[in-house]
């Protein structure tokens, strides 16, 4: 026990967590907070707005596999950063968002800057903790950090009223922590897993889905074994992008709303599908009844809850993916020695593949979106990491641009939130300091957290912004174009800045990319700098994302090119 | 579509029930009862929800509520297995004498008991499945309900267990 003040007593456990960076913006009632950071070894990262401070700890969180921190003050300071917890849960990336809140006597009297962020993140974040005593952080943030990466990760709000932050008491820091009614399902299930083994072995057209949970379990090496093992190709969901390498023999893409053709194709035609850590989303599968009637689905999740949430599953496999994966190779090893490769299915992915890639057709102007990422692809080393903005640029980026080293990826692909992919490679360079960090973005989206540049250049975090410009929201453009008679409302962003000059307005680099060849030249210097550096691509304005599959309708309904 | 319960027991402190209600409503559950109380454990409450609902909703239920944090455990009851009983009180019009003897006679023939009577009301209290309230509903009805009470389902399995 030692005295100490209620604000002390949290910047120490967050200390014992090993936090060394905190993305965060103070105000009135988080004030005590900030003046033990004063005094503390953390590096504090000032945002100019809360929703990107949840978005950096996000970017972060996901590269460390450990929760990125961030830090508001009560009342619209909390508020801001309910995007960004939103954003978090829906991808299950660790969280931990600590807000000052108004002193305990004057909550529930709408005071100045009051609000019930607990009430507002219940069904956001994994949990919301508000300690009622400077006795309870040590306890409280202890079991944030456990409940936020372990399991299925997720945000933890941690709200604390000012007079808790400032009281002193006696303080005591737990080695432990037990939650009673939490215990995640880690350890594989190996009761099914002798079925699985039946259907995949005995399956004519085997297909694996991966989705996010290859990529929080760090489970590569397992699925490409796997993979490689039994000789199935390998679909990712979006969140799953990357999960394997997308040059690999055995990759066919990602499937989906915006999916490889290729992928959305054969995934139907499968008669064995092994789904990994993934969530048969709408925006994956299509139409839940639709998807899958004549096949035997296995499903390896480690929340309970997601098994027959939007789709039955033949085989239910709750527990950790790599643990599952592992357990699932050892079984199969004692059974086979290697699949061979000239099936008749191997045959027909081979056909697929090459018509639809072959379908493919590059529009005659000089500079377009998939041209640009080919391009990028050619320049920036495998091992950087890549984020996205929302819309077109996103979707393109799915498409066009091919992940080699596992677990570079990240988007916003659950609750697809524009302005994600600025913030989050901020977050993501803190991380990462080491690597190259590229945001593949839309002038639509990088409008929403563009002045995020002002941390990047002062807090020394360079990072590439890879804007594809089309002056407008493309993604909503090409709906009115496809589904609303071309009836163009509200998508018109010609006044959008001069993003060359807004990037050295703050101080970062700016360079305009009318041509391939200035293209080339442009990611050449930006991967110089030591700057934070914006490429502005002038794309054009009708340039669609295909294949298409219409919201509410299922993958074989998909359209391939417009 | 099938008539269930689900019981949970959840930690007692303040803001579980709003966290499970809060779920039910985050995930379109549409749930019949909800009763809340405290246990023979001082740091558990048990909720006991009902729903009429099919096999993959029920499941469904059972499983994001066991995700919740301060869900300690949830357990299905089968209701053949299961003692549910609900508390209803219902204030009847009762002006005349010949409707206050007939309020009287199908209380009794319920098990009901009259707990409160005025001039013109009766008020009977009656426990029992939610089906035989509702019968005994549907045979006063006609004498005008000035306000009904139910409490939700509180159920236990039957047995040894203790869970």
């Amino acid at each position: 026990m030692v005295e100490l003040s209620g604000s002390k007593a949290l910047m120490q456990a967050l200390e014992k967590e090993g936090v060394d960076i905190i993305f965060g913006m103070p105000g009135g009632a988080n004030l005590p907070m900030y003046d033990e950071l004063y005094s503390s070894n953390i590096r504090h990262i000032l945002v100019r707005h809360e929703q990107s401070a949840a978005h950096m700890a996000d970017g972060y969180g996901r590269i460390k596999r450990k929760p990125g921190v961030c830090f508001a003050t009560s009342g619209p300071g909390a508020t801001n950063l309910v995007t960004g917890i939103g954003t978090a849960y829906m991808d299950s990336a660790p969280v931990v968002a600590v807000t000052g809140q108004v002193p305990k006597a004057m909550i529930g009297r709408d005071a100045f800057q009051e609000c019930d962020i607990v009430g507002i993140c219940a069904s956001i974040t994994k949990y919301c903790f508000q300690p009622k005593s400077a006795t309870e952080i040590p306890e409280t943030i202890k079991k944030a950090f456990y409940l936020a990466e372990s399991g299925r990760p997720g945000p933890v709000l941690v709200d604390i009223p000012k007079d808790v932050q400032q009281e002193v008491k006696d303080i005591s820091f737990p080695e432990f922590v037990k939650i009673r009614g939490y215990s995640p399902h880690v350890d594989p299930d190996i009761s099914k897993m002798g079925e699985a083994v039946e259907l995949l072995l005995n399956a004519e057209r085997p297909m694996i889905m991966a989705g996010g949970g290859v990529h929080i379990s760090s489970a590569f090496p397992e699925l490409q074994a796997l993979a490689e093992l039994l000789m199935i190709p390998v679909v990712t969901t979006f969140k799953g992008k990357g999960a394997f390498p997308e040059n690999h023999p055995l990759a066919l893409g990602p499937i989906g709303m915006h999916g490889h053709a290729e992928a959305n194709k054969l995934i139907i035609e499968s008669d064995v599908l092994l789904a990994i850590g993934a969530r048969f989303s709408d925006r994956s599968v299509g139409k839940f009844d639709e998807f899958g009637q004549r096949m035997k689905i296995i499903h390896i999740d480690i929340d309970p809850a997601e098994i027959g949430k939007n789709k039955s599953v033949d085989v239910p496999l709750v527990g950790d993916v790599k643990a599952s994966l592992r357990a699932l190779i050892k079984m199969l090893m004692m059974r086979i020695a290697k699949k061979e490769q000239e099936t008749a299915w191997f045959k027909h992915i081979k056909e697929v593949r090459e018509y639809y890639q072959s379908s493919i057709k590059d529009a005659s102007r000089d500079i377009t979106a998939r041209k640009s990422l080919k391009k990028l692809r050619e320049l920036l080393p495998a091992e950087s990491i890549v984020t996205t903005e929302v819309g077109q640029c996103q979707m393109w980026a799915s498409l066009h641009f091919d992940i080699i080293q596992p677990g570079t990826f990240f988007s916003s692909t659950g609750l697809g939130t524009m302005g994600f992919g600025f913030p989050a490679s901020i977050g993501a360079k803190a991380a990462r300091p080491d690597v190259h960090v590229v945001d593949i973005a839309g002038d639509g989206s990088f409008n929403m957290t563009e002045n995020s540049l002002a941390v990047s250049v002062q807090d020394n975090l360079p990072v590439i912004v890879f804007l594809m410009n089309n002056y407008s929201l493309g993604m909503v453009a090409q709906w009115q174009r496809l589904f609303y008679n071309r009836r163009y409302m509200g998508i018109d962003l010609k006044a959008t800045p001069d993003f060359v000059k807004l990037a050295e307005a703050y101080g970062a680099q700016g360079i305009r990319a009318q041509s391939m060849d200035e293209l080339d030249k442009a990611i050449k210097v930006a991967l110089k700098s030591d700057v934070a550096t914006v490429i502005d691509i002038l794309i054009d304005p009708e340039e669609d994302v295909y294949p298409f599959v219409a919201p509410g309708t299922g993958l074989k309904d998909m359209i391939v090119a417009g | 579509m099938g008539w269930n319960i689900i019981s949970a027991l959840v930690e007692n402190k303040p803001g579980v029930l709003f966290r499970v209600s809060n779920m039910f409503r985050a995930r379109n559950f549409n749930i019949e009862s909800l009763s809340v109380g405290p246990t023979e454990d001082k740091d558990l409450s048990r909720i006991t929800v009902t729903i009429e609902s099919d096999e993959n909703v029920t499941e469904q239920l059972v499983k994001q509520l066991r995700k919740l944090i301060d869900v300690v455990e949830v357990t299905r009851l089968a209701t053949d297995q299961t003692v549910y009983r609900e508390l209803a009180l219902i204030k009847l019009k009762a002006a005349d004498p010949t409707s206050r003897t007939e309020i009287v006679n199908l209380a009794n023939n319920f098990g009901g008991k009259v707990v409160d009577t005025s001039k013109g009301s009766i008020m009977v209290e009656i426990t029992d499945t939610p089906d035989k309230i509702d019968a005994f509903k549907g045979l006063v009805e006609h004498y005008g309900v000035i306000q009904l009470a139910r409490t939700g389902v509180s159920a236990l399995p039957r047995g040894a267990f203790n869970d």
